[in-house]
């Protein structure tokens, strides 16, 4: 079969279509399954969490299996749902949103997808060993994550190494596809805002990544080596540890939100059947909250005890974060305003980000003020605070694009009223489950702990029941999805009245090769 | 034609284009690396996380005691984990002049029926004054080997320099100590000879 | 009908208990005010940043509330064309950026404020270790008797194990609270002895991170006597969330009593760590109490552990077999193990007792009764 021929055939049949395939379609398809099937996973062991915190005293875990659940819900959500869920997302909509035929390296396009179910299934089978899984948090502080760790560390290590490379082969075929394989005329400001924001947490994955990778490299020393990188004995220095991990950490924050806000910058314009509002100001403050997002990483350890001038410095830079992040708040509801909005199911997720997100946002705020952060500080205000920022942040924004896209995908329009019916029930559940987490973090629980004080009961068995509830709800986003591509009423190629781009100038289904040839460059507008 | 040609040099772009972003992955990765010396260094000079330095090199005769000025430097020890040595400053509190040069000593004591091999980390609070207390001779120099049984008195000599700030009038040094039997060199002979 | 209206009645039920249970639950919304002038300009620093993103809130909700509820389809409305304004951009950049100044200037001052640990009364060094705190009371001459001691969580597994009803302070009791006087600055050097813990107490707004090898001091002026409460804030294995922080803070007269009574105490243990238990059954009741608050995590309250890593002590070859190798490991610990080495944590008669104890329980039978002249002799060994 020759080269060229490849361009024009369908997709091959059975198992191997999925194992060999390196077309971008059918990747992206594989990495929102994979994805899907981890939000699960980790939300069972989010389940295990609120029932075991449901009443005070220990009912069904003991504090050891507890910490092991807190661990992997961490790092399963956010490697395994969360990040490879935009990657997918990038997969399907980049070469289609900038008129190109294919992501630039499709080869390794595959592989940065098939290393992911090693990783995840080597690190979920910790969790069948003697030693148990993880149980230091998924922030692994040294000397728990060392000298004081199960044997089952090294398996972590080395599927964290491998998710790694996942996300920086990911990140360079982004980057070259959106550089180099952009159709004629599509100029980087007009290329939409998902691209843009992809392109910049492409970069910042690159930054990090191998930074993440080097510190468990130099755990992986200590444990087996005999060095002393993270251990005070040996002349290093567990706080050390904590900035090496936030240096990943923080970029790491904005890895996971920052394709979110492209994802709303997308769906609000449509519903609203208005232009995006200030479309450069957008791109300015990604990039600016990129930048930003490497020198404020030590507000995570503003107990550690920095020096005076270091935590002052480190406040200041984190409030700076909150200028640009306002910006793009203001862009959406300036977006909303004065537009003829519609509210289906992508526009109903996209409106509940922008709130609760803004939400998480000004709690980031408070925990920014350090005196304060000190109170805050490794309780579940915390927790509260970074939920609402990737719960009803990141993963309504991966629902919105799931609603807004799945048209695109399946050729069929989804069932509304099902959609509608996910996103109440997401949306009371989530707000239910973690609204509360604020004022039992204020008063004084801390995070991470199996068993709590009488005075915390109330609120922990409200937050329980809101887990619950948001938790089922989620197996209606699996009928929706199942129900969709089976079939239903025929979507339209531009599926949504006020949608532009070019991804809705291809037929619905999108054909499994779109833009073999460059699309008409009067196709391509201004966003 | 025209349309292979361009697909043939976006490939080759492609291609380039990913071994550059590889090679900045590997820089990235020896950054976090170079990340470890950094901070070694950026402590020094700043006393971030209240290490000491290392051994004060320069003349002792320049020094020049400011007896308008005193300060309190107050002892403090503990045990690391697994670590069962007797440990504890003979003088919990001495007042100093900046400039001045002083020796206390800490008392050891190893009750097991091994020999073993201590190692002393020092940290010091505030940790803005670091980088002022110099030490000219410290038992947390060296690795300590000590008998069954064997009770040592440790020295350490210091003194606060002139340029600590004025807000600072009490400092704490303290040690902990660690039982690096099983990785020092001096450990693993012990267990050799045995 | 009837088994419909049996589980709704059941239902009902439940739920009744449910908050019958919780009643004595007081609904905490906010940040306690503390005790301290700190810990009072931390919540108004709290409260200050609230109402501004509160305030932001309803102006920027309330913008989308409009938006939502007039610029729908379905009532008509035509969207409008513009799309930047760059007058109106900088403006929203501008403002956030003047908030943001007067939010960091009360910080800053705070912030230094709380930085300040200078000039103390009393210095207390506190050290955490899985799972419990030590706190010494640092002395200016070293032939001056020592005050230190260890803080253990006092609630018992029972509790916690749902088998008792759950006690007023539950997961909140120690069985010796720091005690500090009022009005009076204390200072703390925080440190760890084997990961790192973190000491919280929030009516004083003051957490510090312990960090094995590294010290860290933050201080306190408690303005009112009473007993506060808190807990490690971070994660440092399986009984993180049972290391409370119980301070009693006492008038200085008071305080100054408990503190030579302290060292009265210490004293009289040095004498009386030569003295023999009675009879068997006082050193297995004491040392039960003293398994229930030190052992009983890892090695559970059968006896089983939780192998591998925390291996079972029923049957065990060491708690069945030569005594002074029973000995010797408790009181060194195991390197590299979570077994700590409680030589230094405990004193002889509680080392007795509880060896005593586990020597004689879970189905070990060895009749075996250690005397705390025992212990103490292998612990002065080679002096």
């Amino acid at each position: 079969m020759s080269a060229h021929d490849d361009h024009h055939h369908g997709p091959a049949k059975g198992l191997s279509r999925w194992l060999f395939t390196t077309n971008h379609k059918d990747i992206g398809t594989l990495y929102l399954w994979f994805s899907f099937a981890m939000f699960l996973l980790g939300g069972t062991f989010a389940m295990v969490i609120r029932a075991e915190l449901f009443q005070p005293g220990l009912q069904f875990v003991d504090p050891n299996f507890f910490n092991q659940m807190t661990t992997m819900h961490g790092l399963v959500m956010v490697f395994g749902a969360v990040m490879p869920a935009f990657v997918g997302l990038a997969n399907w909509m980049i070469p289609m949103m900038i008129g190109a035929p294919d992501m630039a390296l499709p080869r390794m396009n595959n592989w940065s997808f098939w290393i992911l179910p090693f990783a995840f299934a080597m690190l979920s089978s910790t969790l069948l060993m003697d030693s148990g899984a993880p149980n230091f948090g998924w922030t692994f502080y040294a000397p728990l994550s060392t000298t004081y760790a199960p044997s089952s560390v090294t398996f972590f290590i080395f599927a964290v190494h491998i998710m790694g490379a996942s996300s920086i082969m990911g990140s360079i075929n982004i980057i070259a596809t959106i550089l180099n394989m952009r159709a004629p005329g599509m100029t980087l400001m007009k290329m939409p805002l998902f691209v843009w924001t992809w392109l910049i947490t492409a970069y910042l994955l690159i930054a990090v990544m191998p930074v993440l990778a080097g510190v468990v490299t130099m755990m992986l020393f200590d444990i087996h080596f005999g060095t002393s990188f993270f251990n005070a004995a040996g002349g290093g220095d567990p706080v050390l540890f904590q900035h090496l991990f936030w240096f990943f950490g923080h970029p790491e924050v904005y890895i996971m939100i920052l394709p979110a806000f492209g994802v709303i910058s997308a769906i609000i314009p449509t519903f609203a059947r208005k232009r995006l509002f200030g479309y450069d100001s957008m791109v300015y403050a990604t990039a600016s909250i990129a930048f930003l997002s490497f020198i404020v990483w030590a507000h995570h350890m503003f107990t550690v005890g920095m020096p005076l001038a270091g935590e002052l410095f480190f406040m200041y830079a984190t409030m700076l974060i909150a200028v640009p992040t306002g910006v793009k708040v203001f862009n959406w509801v300036s977006t909303m305003f004065r537009g003829s909005m519609t509210f289906e199911t992508p526009m109903l997720f996209a409106i509940a980000f922008v709130v609760l997100f803004t939400m998480g946002g000004f709690t980031g705020l408070m925990l920014a003020i350090t005196p304060a952060d000190f109170q805050y500080h490794d309780t579940y205000f915390v927790v509260a605070h970074f939920h609402y920022v990737l719960v009803p942040g990141a993963v309504f924004s991966i629902m919105a694009a799931a609603y807004y896209w799945l048209p695109k995908w399946t050729g069929y329009m989804y069932d509304e009223r099902l959609g509608k019916l996910h996103f109440w029930m997401s949306f009371i559940g989530v707000n239910i489950l973690f609204f509360p987490q604020h004022f039992l973090g204020l008063a004084g629980m801390p995070r991470r702990i199996p068993d709590y004080a009488l005075q915390f009961a109330d609120f922990n068995w409200i937050s329980s029941v809101g887990g619950f509830l948001f938790g089922a709800s989620q197996l209606i986003l699996l009928v929706v999805v199942i129900k969709c591509i089976k079939g239903g009423k025929k979507a339209t190629a531009e599926v949504w009245e006020g949608a532009r781009g070019l991804e809705w100038t291809v037929p619905s289904p999108a054909p499994y090769h779109t833009f073999t040839t460059p699309p008409d460059p009067k196709h391509i507008h201004a966003q | 034609m025209n349309d292979h040609n361009r697909q043939e040099n976006i490939s080759t772009g492609n291609k380039r284009l990913a071994a550059k972003l590889a090679l900045a992955v590997v820089g990235m990765f020896a950054f976090g690396f170079a990340l470890v010396p950094l901070y070694d260094v950026i402590c020094d000079i700043t006393g971030l996380n209240g290490k000491t330095a290392g051994r004060y090199e320069s003349s002792e005769a320049e020094l020049v005691v400011n007896q308008t000025r005193s300060i309190q430097v107050q002892f403090m020890a503990q045990n690391a984990a697994g670590m069962q040595w007797e440990f504890r400053p003979n003088e919990p509190l001495v007042t100093v002049s900046p400039g001045e040069i002083r020796v206390i000593s800490y008392k050891a004591r190893n009750p097991t029926d091994k020999v073993m091999v201590g190692q002393a980390i020092p940290s010091i609070a505030p940790n803005a004054a670091a980088q002022h207390l110099n030490k000219l001779e410290c038992f947390c120099f060296q690795e300590q080997v000590l008998q069954p049984g064997e009770e040592v008195d440790m020295a350490i000599r210091f003194f606060v320099d002139e340029a600590i700030s004025e807000r600072i009038n009490k400092l704490t040094l303290s040690y902990s100590l660690y039982d690096i039997t099983a990785s020092s060199k001096a450990g693993k002979e012990i267990a050799s000879n045995r | 009908m009837l088994p419909k209206a049996k589980l709704w009645l059941g239902l009902v039920m439940s739920v009744a208990t449910f908050w019958s249970v919780n009643l004595q639950a007081a609904w905490e919304l906010n940040m306690p005010q503390g005790v301290t002038e700190i810990s009072r300009e931390t919540y108004d620093l709290h409260m200050q940043i609230l109402w501004w993103c509160v305030a932001i809130g309803v102006v920027v909700f309330g913008v989308m509330l409009y938006s939502i509820i007039l610029h729908r389809k379905d009532r008509g409305a035509v969207s409008a064309t513009f799309h930047e304004s760059t007058k109106v951009e900088i403006v929203w950049t501008l403002i956030p950026f003047i908030i943001l100044i007067l939010m960091a200037i009360p910080a800053t001052r705070v912030l230094t404020q709380a930085y300040d640990a200078s000039e103390s009364d009393l210095d207390i060094q506190v050290v955490g270790y899985q799972w419990r705190w030590e706190y010494r009371y640092l002395r200016d001459d070293p032939q001056e008797e020592e005050v230190s001691f260890f803080s253990v969580m006092s609630t018992p597994r029972e509790e916690i194990a749902n088998q008792l009803p759950k006690s007023e302070n539950y997961l909140l009791d120690v069985d010796n609270p720091l005690v500090i006087p009022v009005n009076k600055k204390v200072r703390f050097l925080v440190t760890a002895n084997d990961v790192i813990h973190s000491w919280w107490v929030p009516d004083f707004a003051v957490k510090k991170d312990a960090i094995p090898g590294f010290i860290n001091e933050t201080w306190v002026i408690v303005e009112e006597p009473g007993i506060y409460r808190g807990q490690c804030t971070e994660l440092c294995g399986i009984d993180h969330g049972f290391m409370p922080i119980v301070v009693h803070v006492l008038e200085q007269e008071e305080y100054d009593a408990w503190y030579a009574g302290r060292q009265e105490e210490a004293r009289q243990l040095r004498e009386l760590a030569n003295s023999e238990f009675g009879s068997i059954e006082e050193a297995l009741s004491q040392g039960e109490q003293v398994y229930q608050q030190n052992c009983v995590a890892c090695h559970q309250p059968e006896g089983t552990g939780m192998p591998p890593a925390f291996p079972a002590l029923s049957g065990s070859p060491v708690a069945t077999g030569n005594q002074r190798a029973n000995i010797d490991l408790l009181i060194n610990g195991v390197p590299g193990t979570a077994m700590a080495a409680y030589g230094r944590q405990l004193n002889p008669i509680d080392l007795a007792a509880v060896l005593t104890y586990i020597r004689n329980s879970f189905g070990n039978a060895t009749g075996d009764l250690i005397q705390p002249a025992q212990v103490n002799a292998i612990l002065q060994e080679g002096q």
